[in-house]
């Protein structure tokens, strides 16, 4: 099977680890990844600010560079759920229109792609640390993606998982929120880690980098022993 | 008032918000126990789905014919004795009332809860009709004696005070002299609104919804005040937004099923009350006069736009009760009475994007609202919508901003100026980099440093390691 990987921008530059894990697992099970290099930033920062015919420059890269992808797989629901949304923003565009449905329909996160479309709940990982998830909201509420994560950390061998006290609730970050209005991301963020800390794990697994440079760099500020990482990281670790 | 409150700016309000405990202690607790509410009680309905596309085809189909069915339902009005008028403005609406309680004579009016009344201001011209006007739900009392402080909440007004300011509150205002149990403030509520009841001229009530087929108007509490309001005056006036109507009894019970369980985890609340125009000559009960104020207010505005489905609201305020940023900042930061995200969606509508423009970005887009809501309206995307017009056609965005997101179109839709700024990320930050983290980042980072570290860039770029693992690398 052909995989072409969206690494997001955010993965690109500050946190390439991601990258490689998903390379490396979607590899162990298969598949042949690629990496169109034409490839930029999906535009949400952009669009949730609300300068839509900006962000439409950057969506319209996007479009072209997976053009010729089989399967587009990236580390975030957030950012794959704009991927989704194109189909609609560019519903009325003739040059846009098809190929950014397709993209849409092509498109996958990666733990939604393991379970969803390669059938693996068990990567053979092993993970011995106690650990909590944040379900990031992107993910959840507009991917839809909700169970996929829990079922892959469930088959991790050494994992003990405590959830999250209200596991529902934002972490403050929402892209150029976290600056725009940082007042209230910062109490937001401030409430996420209290919350983490209390569950007493050494790890806070999550599946978006935004989400979890935001608890992450919370938790590093107020000098709490609990690092955030990527769920790619524990499904890579065999 | 009016659909504003205060004129504090945004930044300062929500200062103010974040730093009084008391109010974010009594508003966390809340939201705890209505989330919790909703959910056990959308779990014993079951199939609560359906129900919420059942909701929102009702009231889609509502407000794609809200024309037939307002003629609907002022015949209906008409036809059993009442009065109606509709009012464009909120100017026309206060006039209107103002004129029925000068030809009555009426000194002392009773009024139940109603968020429409605030929009318009309907008390303070009241007031100047020369009549005394009196809050009787309880919430909305203790706001009333509180020197008229705002609702901070479209069910729960009272929402951020605890009882020991309520009791405070009492005793200034009214002489109260016992604890801060709720029994016992209740029981002195409810003695000194009974007096008030016994001998008011004029009895004003919202409406929850109207029922075009038989032209009653259904009110929704639990206190009993809209029932005491609406039978002891003999004259009564109900003020509605043109939204607030469905068309049939059956519509009735799933919108006020979903209303109950939505806003409050209830089945039902302990009083549904339906007013249908006067006391006819067959009839024991009902007010001798009966007037329906249909208000618009910037409503028909809405109709027929993108933002449509905004009034499909049912005010239940579960999107509030789940939202996040309300829980830190509470109702009052929003500098409207519609607070929460269904507030930040309707207020620019309703009163304009110069007040409010900060409104629609006092949400981080997590979708709480859009999951909760039980009309399924798609809160978080007339947000994004909201910030499109207001870059893209209102021409606010901050310059800063604007010169960023020119950066950003241009970085995104050219790969090598992309792949440069990755390959360069980690060098140009250094200056501020210790311990591979940046704790008082520059320019717009500082935002971000200012209440959380941001992490170094990777030591080598994804696209570079992967470049050079294909040659054989560092695989």
């Amino acid at each position: 099977m052909k995989v072409s990987l969206f690494i997001t921008c955010l993965c690109d530059v500050m946190a390439s680890d991601v990258g490689k894990d998903t390379v490396e697992i979607l590899e162990r099970f298969g598949c042949e990844v690629d990496f169109p290099e034409a490839q930029t930033c999906c535009g949400q920062p952009a669009y949730n600010s609300g300068h839509v015919t900006k962000a439409k420059e950057s969506m319209k890269q996007m479009i072209r560079a997976f053009q010729y992808s089989e399967y587009v797989v990236g580390p975030s629901g957030s950012c794959v759920a704009m991927l989704h949304e194109y189909a609609h923003l560019f519903k009325d565009d003739p040059e846009f229109a098809k190929p950014a449905q397709e993209l849409a329909n092509k498109s996958y996160e990666i733990t939604q792609f393991l379970v969803d479309v390669l059938g693996i709940e068990d990567v053979g990982a092993t993970f011995n640390a106690k650990v909590t998830y944040h379900r990031s909201c992107h993910m959840t509420r507009l991917l839809g993606v909700k169970d996929a994560p829990y079922r892959l950390l469930n088959n991790v061998k050494g994992l003990e998982f405590v959830e999250l006290p209200m596991c529902e609730d934002c972490c403050g970050f929402g892209g150029t929120f976290a600056v725009k209005n940082s007042a209230i991301s910062e109490q937001m963020v401030k409430e996420k880690s209290e919350h983490v800390t209390e569950t007493g794990a050494e790890y806070l697994i999550g599946a978006d980098m935004g989400c979890m440079m935001n608890i992450g760099g919370r938790l590093s500020r107020d000098g709490k022993p609990v690092e955030a990482i990527h769920i790619t990281k524990v499904l890579n670790s065999i | 008032m009016g659909i504003k409150i205060g004129n504090a700016p945004f930044k300062e309000r929500i200062q103010e918000g974040i730093s009084n405990d008391f109010m974010r202690g009594a508003v966390s607790s809340a939201q705890g126990r209505m989330r919790t509410g909703r959910l056990t009680a959308a779990e014993e309905l079951g199939d609560w789905e359906d129900w919420r596309v059942l909701g929102e085809e009702i009231r889609s189909h509502t407000l794609t014919n809200l024309d037939y069915y307002l003629q609907q339902l002022s015949d209906q009005v008409v036809k059993r004795g009442g009065k109606v008028f509709f009012a464009q403005t909120a100017e026309e609406a206060n006039e209107y009332v103002q004129n029925v309680i000068k030809q009555k004579n009426a000194k002392k009016i009773v009024k139940s809860k109603s968020m429409v009344t605030e929009e318009i201001g309907l008390n303070a011209a009241i007031e100047q009709a020369g009549a005394e006007v009196i809050e009787t739900d309880l919430g909305e009392w203790i706001l009333q004696l509180d020197d008229h402080d705002p609702p901070s909440h479209i069910v729960t007004p009272a929402l951020h005070k605890n009882k020991e300011q309520i009791r405070d509150t009492f005793a200034e205002k009214k002489g109260y002299d016992k604890s801060s149990k709720p029994e016992e403030l209740a029981a002195f509520a409810r003695e000194q609104l009974r007096e008030d009841f016994l001998t008011a001229d004029v009895g004003i009530t919202g409406c929850n919804f109207a029922v075009a087929e038989s032209g009653a108007v259904t009110l929704v509490t639990n206190e009993g005040n809209a029932r005491l309001a609406t039978s002891l005056p003999d004259t009564q006036i109900s003020v509605m937004g043109m939204e607030r109507i469905v068309p049939t009894w059956e519509d009735l019970d799933i919108v006020v099923s979903l209303l109950t369980r939505a806003a409050v985890g209830q089945k039902l609340t302990s009083y549904v009350t339906a007013i249908t125009g006067t006391r006819l000559e067959e009839e024991v009960d009902g007010p001798e006069d009966y007037h329906l104020v249909i208000v618009d207010n910037g409503r028909s505005n809405i109709l027929g736009t993108e933002f449509q489905s905004a009034l499909h609201c049912i005010r239940c305020a579960a999107c509030i009760n789940v939202c996040p940023v309300y829980r830190h900042v509470g109702g009052h930061s929003y500098g409207s009475i519609y607070p929460g995200p269904i507030g930040a969606v309707l207020t620019p509508l309703l009163d304009g994007y110069d007040n409010h423009k900060e409104l629609p970005y006092a949400s981080t887009l997590c979708a709480a609202c859009t999951e909760a809501c039980p009309v399924r309206i798609p809160l978080h995307e007339h947000l994004i919508r909201h910030r499109e017009i207001i870059v893209e056609k209102e021409n606010k965005a901050p310059a800063s901003e604007k010169l960023m997101m020119e950066g950003f179109a241009k970085w995104g839709s050219h790969p090598a100026a992309y792949k440069l700024s990755a390959k360069m990320a980690r060098t140009a930050l250094k200056p501020w980099t210790k311990d591979e983290k940046i704790t008082n980042g520059p320019g717009p980072l500082k935002g971000w440093t200012d209440v959380r570290d941001f992490p170094a860039p990777s030591k080598q770029s994804f696209r570079a390691w992967f470049k050079s693992r294909e040659k054989g690398g560092n695989k």
